[in-house]
């Protein structure tokens, strides 16, 4: 139990994906205007991520790793090269599938998210944990907690964010920086911030 | 088809004057995090470029012929097994720098620069010119990024290449290097400034409120 606790607490602050990873920024940068349009799109990305990371370790683990097809009588087969391809498939298909699920069922939060939900298959952030999930070799149990410590790690990160920006928008900047280039500058500082996290161990 | 002049704008323009991670905000996803070393930047640039130059090709060869209701996930299938190509390529020929490199490149597939120009440019251009297109946008992704990683290797661990530069103290030299700036915050700080740079230069880059 301490060890999951301590994998949650690593996802959500210490290996934050947007602050420490930099993965999600392109949404991250566009989004993170207004609060609410930001907490909206963090919490369709911790959904997509919470499943997406689970259903890719079953996929890893049952066809492509190295051994893996031994239960269909190929134990030499090594199919791991075959694995972004998959991976993509089967966030694509999982959003998809969100998408008509939220379309059916909860109308409100979909009108919501409105077009953010297709784009979340774009996300650097999902594709990153995903591989991380694969490059960190976690089991199953692990994996859940894992996408979604890290999905409310970004969620946290881009409202955070769109906050400061709200109010960042009556400050008196020079032109050039305006927009953008704050913007990053902001990320730095939360960046900075959220390293502060990384003395604190479970 | 179309003329020297015009092919020269496609490949020079994204560079400086519509750089993708400056203005038009894309790929910055995947860029950031391998900026501590020069090396790994170049070859992350390099990578990039060829993706989105043959991405860009494929997908206007066969543009014609892509129902427009499933074409990202055509799009993604190009894309995904060009970066199962080169990730191939770099672990069979450059380990080391493929190993540190763990999940960025595969994250190539989901860089919107690559998605970006298949969608805005190679959907409605011959192939020749998406693939110049791609080369260009490619390009000036990696000047970006190898102006990053200068900045950072150098003062941050005083090597370029891996070669020392500037003597460091812990070595008997006079350098203190800035710890910061292998932090992950300063790639930030760094293109954030860039882009301050850049605008004060080209006014009409900057953003109206």
């Amino acid at each position: 139990m301490e060890h999951y606790l301590s994998l949650f607490v690593r996802a959500v602050f210490i290996d934050n994906l947007a602050l420490s990873f930099f993965l999600g920024m392109c949404t991250f940068i566009a989004i993170s205007k207004q609060v609410k349009t930001a907490f909206s799109l963090g919490i369709a990305v911790t959904v997509v991520l919470a499943l997406a990371v689970p259903v890719n370790q079953i996929v890893y683990h049952k066809l492509l790793a190295p051994g893996a097809l031994a239960w269909l009588g190929f134990p030499d087969a090594d199919l791991s090269f075959l694995g972004f391809i998959t991976y993509i498939g089967v966030i694509a298909a999982l959003v998809q599938v969100l998408e008509m699920f939220l379309d059916k069922y909860v109308p409100s939060l979909y009108n919501a998210l409105g077009i953010f939900l297709p784009l979340i298959t774009v996300n650097c952030a999902i594709f990153g944990g995903v591989a991380f999930m694969v490059e960190r070799d976690y089991n199953f149990s692990e994996s859940v907690v894992f996408g979604l410590g890290s999905g409310i790690g970004w969620t946290l990160a881009i409202t955070l964010m769109a906050a400061v920006s709200e109010k960042l928008k009556y400050a008196d900047m020079p032109h050039a920086l305006r927009g953008l280039g704050s913007r990053f500058i902001m990320v730095g500082l939360m960046g900075l911030g959220f390293m502060s996290f990384s003395g604190v161990s479970l | 088809m179309a003329n020297a002049k015009e092919m020269k704008a496609l490949v020079f323009g994204p560079v400086f004057a519509n750089n993708p991670i400056a203005l038009q905000v894309l790929g910055i996803c995947s860029a950031l995090a391998v900026t501590t070393k020069l090396e790994k930047a170049l070859v992350m640039g390099v990578a990039l470029t060829l993706v989105t130059a043959f991405s860009s090709m494929f997908i206007s060869m066969i543009r014609n012929h892509i129902p427009s209701s499933v074409r990202i996930i055509v799009q993604m299938t190009i894309i995904a097994s060009l970066v199962i190509v080169v990730d191939q390529i770099l672990k069979a020929y450059a380990y080391n720098v493929a190993k540190e490199l763990s999940v960025f490149v595969g994250l190539i597939i989901t860089n919107c620069i690559v998605m970006g120009r298949a969608e805005a440019y190679a959907m409605k251009s011959p192939p020749l010119m998406s693939f110049l297109d791609g080369i260009g946008n490619g390009l000036g992704y990696t000047v970006l990024l190898v102006i990053v990683a200068v900045i950072r290797e150098l003062f941050g661990s005083g090597t370029l290449f891996g070669v020392e530069i500037l003597p460091l103290i812990s070595a008997g030299g006079w350098y203190q290097p800035m710890g910061l700036l292998l932090m992950p915050p300063s790639a930030f700080f760094i293109i954030g400034l860039l882009i301050w740079v850049l605008r004060t230069f080209r006014p009409e880059q900057q953003e109206k409120h």
